[in-house]
């Protein structure tokens, strides 16, 4: 079983030496609860774009990062909150290429295929919150040969 | 004091002059003001020196988002204005396989393995094509 020291944490979103920050411990603790490193640099990528958008567009917040498990398999969850504007239309702000700002609008679409699951609450007048998890892909189990 | 993993470089990231080509050796994880600051310095660099071409070392870079993949590819559109050509070299393919699934191709981009062959690749005359003066690597 995984220890959750190092995995487990609160991260303030302010400025963009926050963003090296939540990168570093992403990392971390992906590599900590057994993730390789294709799949760790595809969760710090994705909490990179994420927690940008925390901070450019929410105007600065909060990133949570927990360790879950199913069954036998651990996951990472990371959840990035913000009082910000909200995102008047999810659909579109999801669609690749589109941004409000001078951004390429790949950050939030992009970062939905870098985890296998990505939710987004956003109220209007009162914040986001996107949620993402991704599991640790064990590697399978040799099989009988006939 | 010591630390369980690499602290962010602060400052400049340095940039190195061999003959016509500066050498740019990225590390670590970069401030987003950082690479912001390597932009607008390698086009003053430029302007001010003859520099024909610049490389740009990622080997040692672990991420990149659309914000990084944005500033390379910027830069690499600069320098051509500035009748320069911008490689980037070293890319891990962890972060190649990412940048691809995230969307992020950078069609603009010149990219090379090596910085080694990405000198050569400056080395070599321009061609519009695969065609010309540039050998063709044996199948
Ligand atoms: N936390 C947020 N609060 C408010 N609006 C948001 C938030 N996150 C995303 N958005 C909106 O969704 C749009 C798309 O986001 P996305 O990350 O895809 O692109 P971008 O940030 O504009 O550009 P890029 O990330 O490519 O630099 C943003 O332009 C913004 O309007
Ligand atoms: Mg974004």
């Amino acid at each position: 079983m995984h220890t959750d020291a190092g995995v487990e944490a609160r991260l303030p979103i302010r400025s963009d030496m926050d963003l090296v920050w939540v990168r570093q411990h992403v990392r971390q603790a992906a590599a900590r609860l057994g993730f390789g490193l294709v799949d760790q640099t595809k969760l710090v990528t994705a909490a990179s774009e994420l927690a940008r958008n925390t901070l450019v567009h929410g105007g600065g917040g909060l990133m949570e990062a927990s360790h879950v498990a199913d069954g036998g398999t651990d996951g990472l969850r990371l959840t990035f909150s913000d009082t910000g504007p909200g995102i008047p239309d999810l659909d579109r702000a999801l669609s690749d290429g589109y941004t409000s700002g001078g951004g390429l609008g790949m950050g939030l679409g992009g970062s939905r295929r870098l985890v296998h699951d990505f939710v987004v609450e956003s109220v209007p007048g009162s914040g986001t919150t996107v949620r993402v998890t991704s599991w640790v892909s064990r590697p399978p189990r040799p099989r009988e040969e006939a | 004091m010591s630390e369980g993993f690499s602290r962010p470089v602060a400052g400049h990231v340095p940039v190195l002059r061999l003959g016509d080509v500066l050498l740019v050796t990225l590390q670590g994880d970069l401030y987003d003001s950082m690479a912001h600051q390597l932009q607008q310095d390698l086009s003053e660099t430029i302007s001010r020196s003859r520099v024909t071409g610049v490389v740009i070392d990622i080997s040692g870079v672990e991420m990149v988002d659309s914000f990084l993949g944005r500033v390379l590819a910027e830069i690499a559109a600069q320098t051509e204005l500035l009748a320069a050509r911008t490689v980037v070299a070293g890319m891990r393919p962890a972060v190649a396989i990412t940048l691809v699934e995230l969307g992020l191709t950078l069609p603009g981009l010149r990219t090379a393995l090596t910085t080694e062959a990405a000198m050569e690749l400056l080395a070599q005359p321009i061609v519009p094509s695969r065609a010309g003066g540039v050998r063709e690597e044996s199948p």
